[in-house]
């Protein structure tokens, strides 16, 4: 793969034509990229300078705002919405730590039990994409409803006491409170972190766990030593891919949760179209996204660094 | 103990089964509720047996005209994003130019970017232009972050390619054109495909960036949000199951399809 990029084949054969082929090849990567980044430039980047000119802005919204450097709406939003932050980033670990669990099972299944199955498995994990996820999150308030079969189960096996007595649930219901915000959000994100897992564990040759079972490893050290650090790949980007777009998330909190669950993106999205504060959302959303690159790159690099070794 | 032995070797069958189960279980639920018949606006509790839905499913008032602009949106982005994702997914595996790593972080960060945070920019961006907030708006957000997608699935399959089979082309003769249109860009197809097929799944499927960029224009996931609030026809849930079972079908022929034709190759 390497090599391929390093070098990349000539545009034109050597002999014939040698010249005119060269000559337009040195544009050509211009040309190609030119229509396509334009287009991220001006509806990506600059919406971003855009906003962090917005987020320094004072006035209002009959006079019209303009740029004067008040930083202080950074603070104010953030001792006014900290708890809120908080919780989106504990909702989104909850849910991506629940993911993890969940999907490596499935991701290994596929991988390497499945059989000829494999195909058909698939397809069930990518399905789902193509029924509207706010149609399926919807589901779950049917699924987690108060007289439902499932928090009856629930409440027989007194785990309903058990999540009480954490604050994750309240009285006997499920819905509106942070553990269906937080079920529903491992659910939406869940194949973004079997794939991932999928493509690296697929990688991992067979021949490496028959090596560690002649060597007297039980299959739970063979999966320690051998499978997982050889997914660790997968595991990264499947983690990324969840806790990511889940901290951002406000469908989840606002379909299945109540205004104690509310998380930063409903926050943003309240402040943005209902109540048109825009040098407060855009402070708001800059804060999200500093929090989440700053958090980002912190665990890319002890997972690429300690972990991976 | 022969059960928990049993239970000990298929631990991870369980396991992945369980969640399989799990991701299921809403497509479950909706195909069963298209067929049920609420007594109020809600369509939560299960109340009695109907097909009416299904016999009716543009009965709800606007929701087929927010299906159709979702298509309508859907279509043009898969259109607008495969092309120029194309583009730039060539240019950066067949060229050697400066800012190549540039280029990539470009690509990589709608990707990395809460939706939330791009949805709320590029609205403080056609607030500032004061553009017309509608069906435009909503398209140029959709190819905006569809690119990403489609530049990643046709990298890795024009990565993967030999560049000697374009070589032995042009030693048979063949133009750049020709080249191109009969060795290149049919062993590039799938990667295309695929970018094609996220795309068109990830716009018909966007609230999100929608929500901030739509105006007074209602795609479907918009009416969805809506009617919970107001109250969800069963209708809804009835486009649900057929999308679903669209999909399956559409992936289960593509796979006949191939495996069709490796057979007759071997």
């Amino acid at each position: 793969m390497s090599t391929l990029t390093e070098a990349p084949p000539p545009l034109a054969p050597a002999e014939p034509d040698k010249k005119p082929p060269r000559k337009r090849g040195r544009f050509t990567p211009y040309w190609l990229l030119l229509p396509g980044l334009l287009w991220l430039v001006v509806f990506f980047a600059l919406p971003m300078i855009y906003q962090a000119s917005t987020s320094v802005q004072t006035g209002s919204l009959e006079d019209g705002y303009k740029v004067t450097w008040h930083f202080a709406t950074y603070w104010n939003a953030l001792s006014e919405y900290w708890p809120q932050f908080l919780r989106s980033v504990f909702y989104a670990a909850g849910a991506t730590v629940l993911c993890l669990l969940l999907g490596y099972p499935l991701a290994y299944l596929i991988a390497f039990r499945a059989g000829r199955w494999r195909n058909l498995i698939m397809i069930l994990v990518i399905a789902p994409f193509f029924t509207s996820f706010l149609i399926r999150t919807l589901a779950w308030k049917t699924i987690l409803a108060d007289n439902g079969p499932v928090v009856h189960v629930l409440n027989t096996l007194h785990v309903l006491d058990l999540t009480d007595w954490l604050g994750w649930t309240a009285g006997d219901r499920v819905l509106a409170t942070p553990l269906a915000v937080v079920c529903g959000l491992t659910y939406n994100f869940l194949p973004f972190m079997i794939l991932p897992l999928y493509t690296s564990l697929e990688r991992i040759d067979g021949r490496l766990h028959e090596a560690a079972g002649d060597l007297y490893a039980k299959p739970w050290t063979t999966f320690r030593k051998v499978t997982f650090p050889l997914s660790m790949p997968g595991v990264v980007s499947g983690t990324l891919l969840t806790f990511i777009p889940a901290a951002g998330d406000y469908v989840n909190a606002e379909l299945l949760g109540s205004t104690d669950t509310r998380m930063i993106g409903n926050v943003i999205q309240t402040q943005f179209l209902r109540i048109l504060d825009y040098p407060t959302a855009a402070a708001l959303s800059f804060i999200l996204m500093a929090a989440i690159l700053l958090m980002v790159t912190v665990y890319i690099r002890r997972a690429g660094t300690e972990d991976l070794v | 103990m022969p059960f928990v032995n049993w239970l000990k070797r298929h631990l991870v069958v369980i396991a992945g089964l369980l969640t399989l189960g799990y991701l299921l279980l809403p497509n479950v639920v909706v195909t069963v509720f298209s067929f049920n018949k609420p007594k109020g606006r809600f369509n939560y509790e299960w109340q009695q047996f109907s097909t009416d839905a299904w016999k009716d499913p543009c009965g709800v008032a606007d929701m087929c005209g927010s299906l159709s602009i979702s298509l309508q949106i859907a279509f043009w982005a898969t259109i607008g994003a495969t092309l120029l994702g194309t583009m730039i997914s060539f240019a950066l595996v067949r060229y050697r130019f400066r800012a190549r790593s540039a280029v990539n972080s470009l690509i990589f960060l709608p990707m990395a970017m809460p939706e939330v945070v791009m949805a709320a920019s590029l609205l403080t961006l056609f607030l500032n232009m004061g553009a017309q907030l509608g069906f435009y708006t909503i398209l140029i957000a959709h190819i905006m972050f569809c690119l990403s997608f489609v530049v990643v699935a046709v990298k890795a399959r024009v990565m993967s390619m030999d560049p000697r089979l374009e070589e032995a082309a042009r030693d048979l003769y063949a133009g750049p054109a020709q080249t191109f249109l009969r060795v290149t860009l049919p062993i590039a197809a799938p990667g295309i495909a695929a970018g094609a097929l996220l795309s068109f799944a990830l716009s018909f499927d966007d609230f999100i960036i929608t929500n901030f960029n739509a105006g007074s224009t209602v795609t479907f996931p918009m009416f969805v949000w809506g009617s919970a609030q107001r109250g969800t026809p069963v209708q809804i849930n009835v486009i649900g199951t057929a999308m679903f079972l669209v999909a399956v079908l559409l992936v289960l022929t593509s796979m006949l399809i191939t495996n069709r034709r490796n057979k007759q190759k071997a």
